[in-house]
C-alpha cells in the first residue's frame, strides 16, 4: 500500500489572529505554525499502516520554503519521503489540482487528507481531489481499516456514525477518531536525526485555476459587556432584545 | 495540579539563533513534558517517589544520550540540542532532568569516552533504550567537594578486582541496573568501574526524608568485597580528570536545565500576577511586582545567552571546565532566586502544590549543591583567572 498524506501548515490554535495590508492578508508575525490537527490524525493512522501493514508513507504539502519545518516534523514522526509543491496555497481548488498531479505521478492508492484545515476551514480539498482523480471518497472519516483492496471506514454523521465499505484507490477527509489525541506521535530524537537524510522533493506547481480570491478579512465583533436582567423583569429583557440587540 | 499552561519566554528572539532542527528537538521535548510529566509530577513529588513509568518515555523520546552516535543507540545530536532537551525536561522537574542527566552524561558519556568497544557495544544501546538504567558514584560520606580524597578502593586479585567502600547521595542508585563507580587502585590512582546490580556484596539503600528532588530516587552504593570482572574497568582514562570530564558534560546540561525551571516559575508568576486582583487592579499593575517580573525575564535572557554561547563552544570542542562552571553557577543561582521571588508573587498560592514553583524552588536547592557547589564553582573561576587555586 502506498499512502500519500496531505498536510497543511496552519497557525497553532493558541495564535493571536491579526490581518495586514488593509485586512487582506493574514499577519504571520509571531505566529507558530503546526501540522493541521486533522492531518496529524491522518498521519498517525498512516504510521500505523506503515508499522502494522508495511505501507509506504509519503507526505505532501503546498507552500513555500517556510513550511519546511512542518514537513520535517512529519518526516521525523516517521513518513518515508516528502514532497513540497512550491506555491502559495491560495484556494482549495488550486491546492486540490496541485495535489492531484502528485497523486497521479506517484501511484498512490490511499490519499489521506484532513477534513478541513483549521486556518481557513474551507473543507473542499479532499472532495475536489477525489473528484479530479475519480477515486472513492469518504469525508469526516473517523475510522479506517484496509484489507487488501478493500476498505472499511466510518464517517461521522449528524448524531451518529455511518459504516461504509469501499475499495482502493481511496481519498479520505480524516479527523479525530482515526486515532485519538493520546495516540499522536511526538517525534523522537532519533527520528529527528533520521529526518535529515530523508528525501524532500520540491516540485514546481502546474498551471491551475484559482477559483476564488480573498478580498477582505474581518474579525468577529468584540464581545460586549454582559447585562444582567432580574429574572422577574421579563418586560425589560424583551425590550433589550428587541431594541438593543435587535434579535427579536 | 493546575493544567500546564506553560508558554516559553523568548525576549531576545533567541529562536532565530537556533536551527530548524534545534526547534524541532526543543518542541518535541516540550510537548512530551506537557503530556507525560506535568500531569503526574506533583503527585510523585508529594509522595517522594520516582515515577518509574516515565523511564520508557524518556528513552522513547531520546532523552538518554541524545549526543551519543546513532550506532550506539543515541541520536547523534549536537550539544545545543542536548541543552534544549535538558531545559525542557527541567521545566517539568529537576528530578526527572537529573535522571536523564545522570544516564546521559554520567553513565553513557564515560562508557562512550573512556570505555572500550566491547563495553560500548554491551551497554550503550541498552542504556539508550532504557533497558538498563545507570548511576554514577563519586561522592562519599567523607568526601564531597573534594573527591580526590575518596576512600573507595579496589585491589587487583589476578582474575578480578575486589572493590570496597561506600558512596552517598547517588541519584538513581535505588533502582539502577549498573553503576559507574570511581575508586582508587592500590597506587591511589582513580579509575572508573562498571558495577552491576546482583554482584555479591553490592547494595543500594535508599536515602529517605529529602525535601528536595523528591521525585528523584537518591541512595547509597555499598561495596563489601565486591568481585568486579576485569573487563568492567574503563580503560581509556584514569585520574581525577576522568570523573571531572563527566561532570563537565552534566554541568553543561544543568546550565540549560536551570533555565527551564526558571522559565516555568517566571511564566507561572507572570500569568498569576495578571489575573490576581487586589485593591481593585491586577497585582501585575503594581511597580513592586513588575520589578520582580522584569528582573526575572532579564536574568533568564542573560542565562539563555550564556548557555547558547557555551553550547557553540561545546560543539566546537572548545568549552573549558571553567567556562562550564561559570554557566552552571550563574544559571542555577538565577533559577533559585527567580523561584523564590516567583513564589512570593503567588502569595499563599505559591506554597501550594497546585503550582509548580515551590517544587522547583526546593529542587533547585539540590541543583545548586550537586555537580559542584555554588561555592566550588566560584573557586574554579577564581583559580582560572588568578592561577591560584584557593580550594587546595
Ligand atoms: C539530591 C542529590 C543528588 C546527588 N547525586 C549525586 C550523584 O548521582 N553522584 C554523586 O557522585 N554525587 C551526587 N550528589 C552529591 C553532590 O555532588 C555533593 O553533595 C556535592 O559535591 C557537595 O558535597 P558535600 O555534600 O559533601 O558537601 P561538602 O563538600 O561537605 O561542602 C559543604 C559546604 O562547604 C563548602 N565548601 C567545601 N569545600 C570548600 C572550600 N574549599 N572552600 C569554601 N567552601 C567549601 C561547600 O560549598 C558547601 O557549602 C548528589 C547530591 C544531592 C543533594
Amino acid at each position: 500500500m502506498k499512502i500519500l498524506v496531505c498536510i497543511s501548515n496552519v497557525p497553532d490554535t493558541t495564535s493571536k489572529i491579526n490581518f495586514t495590508d488593509g485586512d487582506t492578508k493574514f499577519d504571520t508575525n509571531g505566529v507558530q505554525f503546526v501540522i493541521n490537527p486533522n492531518d496529524e490524525f491522518g498521519l498517525t493512522r498512516a504510521m500505523w499502516f506503515k508499522e502494522k501493514q508495511g505501507a509506504t508513507v509519503h507526505v505532501v504539502s503546498v507552500g513555500g520554503p517556510t513550511i519546511d519545518p512542518t514537513i520535517r516534523k512529519a518526516l521525523a514522526i516517521g513518513a518515508d519521503e516528502a514532497i513540497r509543491i512550491n506555491a502559495e496555497p491560495t484556494d482549495g481548488f488550486f491546492v486540490a489540482q496541485q495535489l492531484a498531479e502528485v497523486v497521479k505521478n506517484g501511484d498512490y492508492n490511499l490519499v489521506i487528507a484532513g477534513r478541513e484545515s483549521i486556518d481557513y476551514n474551507g473543507g473542499m480539498v479532499p472532495g475536489i481531489l477525489a473528484a479530479l482523480l475519480d477515486m472513492n471518497f469518504v469525508n469526516t472519516c473517523i475510522s479506517l481499516e484496509i484489507d487488501g483492496e478493500n476498505a472499511t471506514a466510518q464517517r461521522e454523521i449528524d448524531g451518529g456514525k455511518e459504516t461504509l465499505s469501499t475499495s482502493l484507490p481511496l481519498v479520505i477527509g480524516g479527523q479525530k477518531g482515526l486515532v485519538q489525541e493520546s495516540d499522536l506521535k511526538i517525534p523522537n530524537m532519533r527520528g529527528i536525526m533520521m529526518a535529515r537524510q530523508k528525501k524532500l522533493t520540491v516540485v514546481e506547481p502546474v498551471d491551475a485555476l484559482n477559483a476564488t480570491q480573498e478580498t477582505k478579512f474581518e474579525k468577529p465583533a468584540a464581545k460586549g459587556a454582559v447585562k444582567l436582567v432580574d429574572a422577574s423583569n421579563v418586560d425589560e429583557l424583551i425590550s433589550l432584545l428587541h431594541n438593543e440587540a435587535k434579535v427579536i | 495540579m493546575k493544567p500546564d499552561l506553560f508558554e516559553a519566554p523568548d525576549y531576545y528572539n533567541l529562536d532565530d539563533l537556533l536551527s530548524e532542527e534545534h526547534i524541532l528537538v526543543r518542541d518535541a521535548a516540550r510537548q512530551w513534558v506537557k503530556r507525560e510529566v506535568s500531569p503526574i509530577i506533583e503527585e510523585y513529588a508529594q509522595k517522594a517517589e520516582f515515577p518509574k513509568q516515565i523511564l520508557s518515555g524518556l528513552a522513547e523520546i531520546g532523552a538518554f544520550g541524545p549526543y551519543i552516535p546513532m550506532e550506539y543507540g543515541g541520536a547523534g545530536l549536537d550539544q545545543i540540542s542536548y541543552g534544549l532537551i535538558m531545559q525542557e525536561i527541567e521545566r517539568g522537574d529537576s528530578g526527572v532532568r537529573s535522571t536523564a542527566s545522570v544516564q546521559s552524561s554520567l553513565v553513557m558519556y564515560p562508557i562512550f569516552t573512556y570505555g572500550n568497544e566491547e563495553q560500548r557495544k554491551k551497554y550503550l544501546p541498552k542504556l539508550a533504550s532504557g533497558e538498563l538504567i545507570g548511576c554514577f558514584g563519586l561522592t562519599e560520606p567523607n568526601h564531597g567537594s573534594n573527591p580526590n580524597g575518596m576512600e573507595t578502593k579496589f585491589k587487583d586479585m589476578g582474575d578480578h578486582y575486589l572493590l570496597n567502600g561506600a558512596k552517598l547521595w547517588i541519584s538513581n542508585s535505588p533502582f539502577a541496573d549498573i553503576a559507574v563507580v570511581w575508586a582508587k587502585n592500590e597506587e591511589g590512582r582513580i579509575h572508573g568501574l562498571i558495577v552491576e546490580r546482583g554482584m555479591k556484596g553490592f547494595s543500594t539503600p535508599t536515602t529517605h526524608n529529602k525535601w528536595s528532588l523528591r521525585a528523584s530516587a537518591t541512595g547509597e552504593l555499598i561495596f563489601e568485597n565486591v568481585k568486579v570482572p576485569k573487563e568492567n574497568l574503563l580503560p581509556n582514562k584514569s585520574g581525577l580528570g576522568a570523573p571531572l570530564g563527566c561532570l563537565d558534560s552534566a554541568r553543561y546540561g544543568i546550565a540549560w536545565g536551570a533555565i527551564g525551571a526558571a522559565m516555568d516559575c517566571y511564566n507561572t508568576a507572570l500569568r498569576y500576577a495578571k489575573e490576581r486582583i487586589q485593591f481593585g487592579k491586577p497585582i501585575a499593575a503594581t511597580q513592586l511586582q513588575q520589578k520582580k517580573l522584569a528582573e526575572m525575564i532579564t536574568e533568564i535572557t542573560k542565562a539563555q545567552l550564556l548557555a547558547f554561547r557555551l553550547g557553540q563552544l561545546k560543539n566546537e570542542g572548545n568549552a573549558t571546565t571553567a567556562q562550564i562552571s561559570m554557566a552552571k553557577r550563574n544559571n542555577v543561582d538565577m533559577a533559585l532566586k527567580i523561584a523564590r521571588e516567583a513564589r512570593q508573587v503567588l502569595g499563599a498560592m505559591g506554597i501550594s502544590g497546585e503550582y509548580s514553583i515551590m517544587r522547583h524552588m526546593m529542587n533547585l536547592e539540590s541543583v545548586i549543591t550537586y555537580e559542584g557547589t555554588h561555592d566550588i564553582h566560584l573557586l574554579i573561576t577564581g583559580a582560572d583567572i588568578t592561577g591560584l587555586p584557593a580550594f587546595k
